[in-house]
């Protein structure tokens, strides 16, 4: 699971950059929303017997979605659209993301993509 | 033939031991350009009247051997994968190389990867590997496989290789999968495979193997590959055509025209039958049965003979 920097860390110092650019690197997404006053509470999804549940959820923009796995076999989670990757997530290890945007990502397993889920991000 | 010693430190794990190795023999060369099937050696035993047989040859396959994995499945899948090594070293027919279809690894770590380097060693026989998709976890999603395995090979690591007639395609379907997808070659490697089989004999033997089976065991667990059809097309006009592949910790069988598929068990932990599970994860049995669940296949070719013979052990 991706940590949240330190202030004083390169990558706040970078992060301040892309601010003042108005350059975010898709990388940093989840880092600044969630710096950000968040708009609604966190979400799980688990990974369970090579399942997302639940498979699909609906949000508001800014809410920090977090992936558990649980099973004895590793996952990772991929944006259809590659907008998001996760590193590979062992035995309970976690991957949060914070979607800013309305829309709607799909994302799978990258080593079992018959594995697939949906987030769908909506005001209101 | 003469046999050298396998025994120095990268040349009894790897493939570019093995093409050094062969080098001594027949020439690297030949090992690539050769596309009439016979290796010039076994040509010279031909010439004065060997007989056919001695051109026949055993090699082995391994597979899922998930070096890393500490699971209730198998708390020590590294144990298990030298207790395959002891196997190998009691064969009563020293094999002439090892094919391992994948999975090496369980999470890519390079200290899984150099442990597992280290057990198969014990055998002192050269190693073709494919990788799983386990072995693509690194950062570089699949750069640390290459790092070690990929010299000579093309595009994600995939290569083909002649001995003693029979030709050896390593294929990757575990890169760039798809949403909802399968295993997936993809179109250069496809179109490479085309070029590879285009101007051979259909009289040759081939030997095709990868790590996600090749044809749909179970699509819902995603146990098949999406453009493996492609792939097959072209290798239907040869009248021996065996393919490997692991993934699925268990064996299949199927036979269909000329092309015989198999699957083959891992030497870490087995995997429910398609379908009969909640999900395709570890299966965990008794401690008393896993290793009846675990297991290594030896391929028997025989000279003028179309068909491969398979015989698979397991590690009670």
């Amino acid at each position: 699971m991706p940590k949240l920097p330190a202030a004083r860390s390169p990558l706040a110092m970078h992060l301040a950059l892309a601010l003042t650019f108005g350059f975010m690197p898709a990388a940093l997404l989840p880092v600044l929303a969630a710096a950000a006053a968040p708009a609604s509470a966190p979400v799980t999804v688990k990974i369970d017997n090579f399942v997302f549940g639940p498979a699909a959820i609906t949000v508001a923009p800014g809410t920090t979605v977090t992936w558990v796995n649980e099973d004895d076999i590793p996952h990772n989670i991929v944006a259809d659209d590659k907008s998001f990757r996760s590193k590979v997530l062992d035995t309970d290890e976690k991957f949060s993301f914070t979607f800013t945007k309305p829309g709607e990502y799909g994302y799978f397993c990258g080593l079992h993509p018959h594995m697939t889920g949906k987030v769908i991000v909506k005001a209101g | 033939m003469d046999h050298h010693d396998h025994s120095g430190p990268k040349a009894g794990a790897d493939r570019r031991g093995f093409l050094k190795c062969m080098g001594g023999w027949a020439g690297a060369g030949a090992l690539y350009s050769v596309s009439g099937g016979v290796m010039s050696s076994i040509g010279l035993d031909q010439a004065i009247g060997a007989p056919a047989k001695a051109a026949s040859f055993t090699f082995l396959q391994v597979s899922d051997s998930h070096v890393g994995f500490n699971k209730p499945a198998n708390p020590d899948a590294a144990a298990t994968y030298k207790e395959a090594v002891g196997k190998i070293l009691a064969l009563p027919k020293k094999p002439d190389f090892i094919i391992h279809t994948g999975d090496i690894t369980q999470l890519s770590k390079d200290q899984e990867f150099d442990d597992a380097d280290q057990i198969i060693k014990a055998t002192r026989l050269p190693v073709f590997h494919v990788p799983g998709e386990h072995d693509m976890l690194d950062e570089g999603q699949g750069k640390a496989y290459l790092g070690r395995f990929g010299k000579g090979t093309q595009g994600q690591g995939w290569y083909s290789f002649d001995h003693k007639g029979v030709h050896f395609v390593g294929l990757i379907n575990v890169a760039n999968l798809k949403p909802g997808g399968m295993g997936s070659l993809g179109g250069d490697q496809l179109e490479w495979l085309e070029r590879d089989l285009a101007h051979r004999p259909a009289s040759q033997p081939i030997v095709v193997f990868a790590h996600i089976p090749l044809w749909t065991v179970y699509a819902d667990w995603g146990w098949g590959t999406d453009d493996a059809a492609q792939a097959l097309s072209y290798l239907k006009r040869f009248g021996s055509v065996t393919v490997l592949n692991g993934h699925i910790h268990q064996i299949t069988q199927k036979v269909e025209g000329n092309v015989a598929f198999h699957t083959a068990r891992s030497t870490a932990f087995p995997q429910p039958v398609g379908g009969q599970g909640p999900s395709p994860g570890p299966l965990k049995v008794p401690t008393e049965q896993l290793h009846s669940m675990l297991g290594i296949t030896t391929a028997s070719v025989v000279h003028g003979k179309h068909d491969i013979a398979l015989v698979d052990d397991t590690l009670a």
